[in-house]
């Protein structure tokens, strides 16, 4: 093989490899379809869309696992954006180098915790903490395992918020402070304003985070399939879809409909992950193209 | 503004900044805290047979032998598949890219990758690696199902190191002579090691301590003897640390802490190392 040839090898598999992230995201999402589509033809859709989950019993119903998800996701957020952006905005804007370059490290140590490990912490600690500060029968509430996403989502907060203070220009800062405007007036009204679209992308990822987490929800929500209809619903047990998955999957039968629900819940969970990513990229990916206008 | 209401202004300032700064430490203070509780607690738990013997009595006792060498199997499964094919995307996408509708195409999928639930992922490891192609519940499985996850850390890392190697770098090389490939290997890859090595470390930590993706793929229970081929099932520290937290009644909190530093061990140790290697490149970084 002559050196030419070689490299027009060694290029043609460089180009295989670049596109293999594209070929991924379809194998899943076939693989979700084939697998989890049948449950449509086993179970009648009125009857997926409701409001009981007894498989055992032959009842189908996922949407209380959806709203379990979408309320430990939405209380997550509520605890991790005030913590997230307020520490973002102290890194980006208000630090001295020297703290910064020691609280970035821990803020990493936080994102590489593995979930299981704060799902035991949440077993140990904040089950008995919420049990005895609400008064309540048990501590495996939605609200334990909101606190546990949102511990897991503020790395990904504060990094993509930070991120996003960082790249405002200097220039905004000191016109600012050229007007006689404080340093915390700029902060809250020139500089965070500049960076909302990089805020909520950073919220967004976090959202996807918080929504796709596993392990640590599963170990510390109760699992109880119930509709979360009333508000205080986050203080009682729940349980979320990717939970469901995990708890149950090791259990059917291969091709069962029970199974084939489970992957079904599988491409609901794609597709919202699918739908949050694509947004959030979108609204970046324009921001990019409007502030490339504007300092140009 | 009169003299009054600038002094309010600023009193009201100074008690926000407070608040911040509270804010920030109420956020700090509990990552340190967990660290170092899961370190106190567990340290005790720590001795050379714990580390180098099976677990007996149900688990209730022993060590855990089997599970940290199943990490460090699918950690290495993992990463022969993962860091090759990610390091080749990366280069693909940093050095012979264009930028048209194919290449935001693969930009869409990296992102799409990353934010799939890790459980999803366990899902498609099931239907495609267990099933389809009957490897099994097996490390092999395990350890492709974990290599696609971390597929996206690796491209997105290796790719942004070799983005921030100049470019008057590559125009010296190839007004040289150099083919486009000799440029990259002699040139572009050696400069951009150091964040390649750091995105490898960070992209294999998040496997290390992942469960949901071998929950059905790979993990066991438990097992008397030590994998011998990569389509033997194995046990893994965070499937083990979820066992021994949920579903063993009557376990000595002493071995759970023990098992949990175990892993916290392995990751912070890779994230250490990570960060190292990013710092002292950084330092003797001379563009």
């Amino acid at each position: 093989m002559s050196k030419q040839q070689g490299n027009l090898v060694i290029t043609g598999i460089i180009k295989i490899a670049g596109y293999s992230s594209i070929v991924f995201v379809t194998l899943i999402l076939i693989f979700l379809l084939r697998e989890g589509l049948p449950a449509l033809g086993s179970v009648p859709i009125s009857q997926l869309f409701s409001t009981i989950w007894y498989p055992i019993q032959g009842y189908f119903g996922i949407l209380p696992l959806i709203l379990g998800t979408l309320l430990v996701t939405l209380v997550a957020i509520l605890i991790a954006l005030p913590f997230g952006v307020c520490t973002a905005v102290y890194l980006s804007e208000i630090a001295p180098k020297w703290v910064k370059a020691v609280l970035k490290p821990v803020i990493e140590i936080l994102a590489g915790i593995p979930s299981v490990v704060l799902g035991f912490i949440g077993i140990l600690v904040f089950v008995p903490f919420i049990r005895t500060f609400f008064n309540l029968p048990t501590g495996l509430t939605g609200l334990t395992g909101a606190i546990l996403l949102a511990l897991i989502a503020i790395p990904t907060v504060v990094s993509i918020a930070e991120d996003a203070l960082n790249t405002v220009p200097d220039s905004y800062r000191q016109a600012a402070l050229a007007l006689g405007v404080t340093r915390w007036q700029t902060i809250w009204g020139v500089t965070l304003p500049a960076a909302k679209t990089g805020v909520l992308t950073a919220v967004m990822l976090g959202v996807g985070r918080a929504l796709g987490e596993t392990m640590a929800v599963m170990m510390v929500t109760g699992n109880a399939p119930v509709m979360p209809t009333r508000l205080n619903s986050i203080l009682m047990p729940l349980r979320t879809m990717t939970a469901t998955i995990a708890s149950e999957m090791g259990e059917v039968a291969t091709g069962s409909t029970h199974y084939q629900v489970l992957f079904f819940i599988g491409i609901v969970l794609f597709l919202l992950s699918l739908a949050i990513n694509v947004a959030a990229s979108w609204v970046s990916m324009r921001q990019r193209q409007r502030s490339e206008r504007i300092l140009s | 503004m009169d003299k009054s209401s600038r002094t309010s202004t600023l009193i009201a300032e100074s008690a926000g900044y407070t608040l911040v700064h509270l804010i920030t430490l109420a956020t700090i203070i509990p990552i340190l805290g967990l660290v170092g509780y899961i370190i106190a607690k567990g340290s005790p738990a720590i001795s050379w047979q714990f580390l180098t013997a099976a677990p007996t009595d149900g688990m209730r006792a022993g060590g855990i032998f089997p599970a940290i060498v199943g990490t460090v199997y699918l950690t290495i499964g993992t990463a022969i598949f993962s860091v090759p094919l990610g390091v080749a995307a990366g280069i693909y996408i940093s050095e012979y890219a264009a930028d048209n509708a194919a290449t935001r195409l693969i930009r869409l999928a990296i992102i799409n990758l990353s934010g799939i639930p890790s459980v999803v992922y366990g899902l498609f490891g099931l239907g495609l690696f267990v099933i389809f192609l009957n490897f099994g519940t097996s490390i092999l499985s395990a350890s492709l199902t974990l290599s696609i996850m971390t597929l996206p850390v690796i491209i997105s890392t290796s790719e942004e190191a070799m983005h921030s190697v100049p470019n008057s770098f590559r125009v010296v090389s190839t007004s040289l002579g150099a083919s486009r490939w000799q440029t990259i290997r002699k040139i572009v890859l050696p400069q951009a090691l150091p964040g390649i090595v750091t995105g490898v470390i960070l992209g294999l930590e998040r496997a290390v301590g992942e469960t949901a993706p071998i929950l059905f793929t790979g993990a066991a229970f438990y097992l008397p003897q030590l994998p011998s081929s990569p389509l033997d099932a194995t046990m893994a520290l965070p499937y083990h640390i979820f066992v021994i937290s949920t579903q063993v009644p009557g376990m000595p909190v002493e071995i759970q802490y023990g098992t949990v530093l175990v892993l916290l061990v392995f990751v912070l140790g890779m994230n250490l190392i990570a960060t190292l290697i990013r710092t002292r490149a950084r330092a003797k970084r001379v563009w």
